[in-house]
């Protein structure tokens, strides 16, 4: 890791596990905006962390952007700081101005397209988007889409022009439905943009729930270990017992190899010679969500099941995110469809060839 | 918590320049005909020829020193030979310890003159070396052994038994571990030692233990008052325990803890090459999305050796997990397509899925068992 991301990790670290108490997350649930958590990460270059300068940003690349959205993870921060990182990466790529407020993103389903009509003087853009992040708490959705010839194009709509269906995820994260009814864009609002592909639209939407997950899945172990030592039960800790050491050690199992599928799929992405690691990344730490959060509330008995504990804040966001921007499943059969298409000498090559190339220290 | 991480790494230029010309040199053996992928091929595949064939083209003690016939290349060229030679599942059980961890340790611990003896050879792919750990009564709970030697004059005299000896039939030598002081209370990893035994001495009996589909890898190697020159002693006496640990570090995050059945999983996409059912994708899937996270993991903790720090916990949590991936290769194979899996077959999955069931049960015992991995990983987590 280099220096400058070393130390915006050990920022975020710092503000996060100060501000994201129990209560804070708790309130969130209930509709409770947390504000003074969004502007100290603001005032810190937080929120446009990962973004060029030249642009408004605060500079750094995607990688420095998503290892923050891991602690973002970690600590179950309840605000969209990834929708944001998204959406003015989306501004970065057709060198519109960062934007410092807080936004939201879409679509977020593949299911979901919008409809974008070239009209005199701007476009109408029409279309219903399902489980919108965070839509209530926000003034602007970014969009992305395809013109009828094909091109991406980017751009934002007010939401309050738009009618907002409330939702939340097993979370209680806001994954508001949204709908557009022919919304009316300004020209110069609009950038037709060749660069975007669809697909890096997709990648970089799961990567940011990938990292999410590998921060939550590390806590969840930390918390899981601290119980298991202060629990005492039958006169000792019941980390003394051999059952439960073998069930931290194939949790601990999981949540390495979930470490390492997405830094691994974080930096093949930024090298720009991806393939298919954002799929592997996203069924490991899908499948490992499964897992650890069984075990993490068999060890934690009948405490963590419980709205005091605090382990919930994270094995709710788990079972949320696992199926956000494409479930193991979805992702494993579009991976197996073209493992298959390949031929079977052609896997080990896609195994060792799908390698990062540059180095990480 | 200690904080376990592997992070993401890479390989360098010239390592992958190798893959090619290792690549190229195993497709012309095979289209030879010099050997047939097989399963667990580095417990069981043993071909004197073909580890010959690597040792002259400088693929065996590759990052050994020139002054002992090594080829000072890097230990992650050495990481690509590995999973190469593994996924063509080439026989390469013949020098596989030697050139694994008995050559690195005596780099390590050993002296000029063993250096100067063993470690030429061993690059030359001519001479094998099995490993002496378990004993009959000593499995899991290995500083138990009672596998001793006595000093007399200038010699030891060596009695006990060792087991689960893979190819000591073969071998030339065994670096065995043993008690040259006699056990104090409460301080069971003082007093152990490592010494290097000629197979060939008086007193030195191989017997065969066959595995359960008749092979014969296993033995039991019996020493009655053997003989051995106190040069043989590797390291300072008293110090091999921490040397034996030193040893399996080097055993468990390999290549070979997770490649074990990949000739079974590339013969299985032949058999499902046309398939365009949804539930095999998905198997495929991911199960190639666990062969990918699980080789960067390997890849990972070489890199770190490499670097001069010791995963240790990292690399017992990577045989883990690697381990049971072998077997779910089976698993899988069993659930896609429908064969009857027989080593007489004259279908190539029947033949490769019974080798890979019949070897399944070894692949999550050998070099720490799933247990006593699960344990140091527990330790390490500060449980």
């Amino acid at each position: 890791m280099s220096d400058i991301r070393n130390m915006l990790v050990e920022t975020a670290n710092k503000i996060l596990k100060d501000f994201c108490m129990k209560e804070l997350v708790m309130d969130a649930e209930k509709g409770i905006w947390p504000q003074e958590l969004w502007n100290i990460l603001n005032e810190t270059g937080m929120t446009i962390a990962g973004i060029p300068e030249e642009v408004g940003g605060v500079g750094g690349d995607v990688g420095d952007a998503l290892s923050l959205l891991r602690v973002a993870g970690k600590y179950a921060a309840p605000i969209p700081l990834a929708e944001t990182f998204i959406a003015n990466w989306l501004f970065s790529t057709s060198g519109r101005e960062a934007s410092t407020q807080a936004l939201t993103v879409g679509p977020v389903r593949k299911e979901d397209q919008l409809n974008f009509t070239k009209i005199a003087g701007g476009w109408l853009v029409f279309g219903k988007l399902r489980d919108i992040p965070w839509a209530r708490n926000v003034k602007e959705i970014a969009l992305f889409g395809k013109t009828e010839d094909g091109k991406s194009i980017v751009t934002t709509v007010p939401l309050e022009n738009c009618q907002i269906n409330k939702g939340v995820n097993l979370a209680g994260e806001p994954r508001d439905e949204v709908v557009l009814t022919n919304i009316f864009i300004l020209d110069e609002s609009v950038a037709i943009n060749t660069q975007v592909k669809e697909v890096d639209y997709w990648n970089i939407s799961t990567l940011t729930r990938i990292v999410l997950m590998a921060g939550a899945l590390e806590k969840v172990l930390e918390l899981s270990v601290d119980y298991s030592n202060e629990r005492s039960q039958f006169g000792r800790a019941i980390g003394k017992f051999q059952a439960i050491k073998q069930q931290l050690a194939v949790m601990a199992g999981e949540i390495v190899a979930s470490s390492t599928a997405a830094d691994s799929a974080v930096e093949a992405f930024c090298s720009g010679k991806m393939v298919n690691e954002v799929a592997m990344a996203k069924i490991q730490v899908g499948e490992a969500s499964s897992l650890v959060t069984k075990i993490a509330h068999q060890v934690h008995g009948a405490m963590g099941f419980t709205d005091e504990h605090p382990l919930h804040l994270l094995t709710r966001r788990l079972w949320s995110w696992r199926d956000e921007y494409g479930t193991e499943s979805e992702w494993a059969e579009f991976l197996g469809e073209q493992v298959l298409a390949n031929g079977s000498e052609n896997l080990w090559p896609m195994i060792t060839s799908s390698l990062v190339t540059q180095k990480v220290n | 918590m200690k904080t376990l991480n592997l992070p993401a790494t890479t390989l360098p230029d010239e390592a992958e320049k190798l893959r090619n010309e290792i690549r190229e040199f195993l497709a012309d053996e095979m289209a030879a005909g010099t050997f047939e992928p097989r399963c667990d091929s580095w417990l069981g595949s043993h071909s004197a020829e073909l580890s010959e064939k690597l040792g002259e083209r400088g693929w065996l003690g590759m990052t050994w020193p020139k002054k002992y016939g090594g080829h000072e290349r890097t230990s992650l060229e050495r990481f690509v030979l590995t999973e190469e030679l593994l996924v063509a599942g080439a026989p390469v059980s013949a020098h596989w310890f030697a050139d694994r961890q008995t050559g690195p340790l005596l780099l390590n611990y050993g002296t000029e003159q063993q250096r100067q003896t063993f470690l030429p050879k061993m690059a030359k792919g001519q001479l094998y070396f099995a490993i002496g750990l378990s004993e009959p009564n000593s499995g899991s709970d290995l500083a138990s052994i009672s596998t001793r030697a006595k000093k007399i004059g200038n010699k030891w005299v060596i009695n006990g038994a060792k087991i689960w000896s893979s190819g000591a039939h073969h071998a030339h030598y065994m670096l065995v571990l043993l008690r040259t002081s006699p056990l104090e209370d409460g301080k069971k990893y003082a007093g152990l030692s490592q010494i290097i035994v000629d197979l060939s001495s008086s007193g030195v009996t191989i017997r065969p233990i066959n595995l359960m589909t008749g092979e014969h890898h296993f033995n039991e190697v019996i020493f009655e008052d053997v003989e051995v020159s106190e040069e043989m002693v590797v390291g300072k006496l008293g110090e091999g325990w921490k040397q034996s640990m030193a040893e399996l570090a080097f055993e468990r995050s390999g290549p070979e803890r997770i490649l074990s059945t990949y000739p079974l999983l590339q013969e299985l996409l032949v058999q499902l090459e046309d398939s365009s059912n949804p539930h095999v994708k998905n198997k495929i899937g991911r199960l190639v999305a666990r062969l990918w996270t699980l080789r960067q993991m390997s890849l990972s903790v070489a890199t770190l050796l490499l670097e001069g720090k010791s995963p240790d916990i990292e690399a017992a949590l990577v045989k883990d997990l690697g381990t049971a991936f072998e077997k779910e290769v089976i698993e899988v194979t069993r659930d896609l397509v429908s064969v009857r899996p027989s080593l007489s077959s004259k279908n190539r999955l029947e033949v490769l899925l019974a080798e890979a069931i019949l070897h399944a049960p070894g692949f999550t015992l050998r070099g720490g068992t799933t247990e006593i991995l699960r344990s140091i990983i527990s330790k390490g987590l500060g449980v």
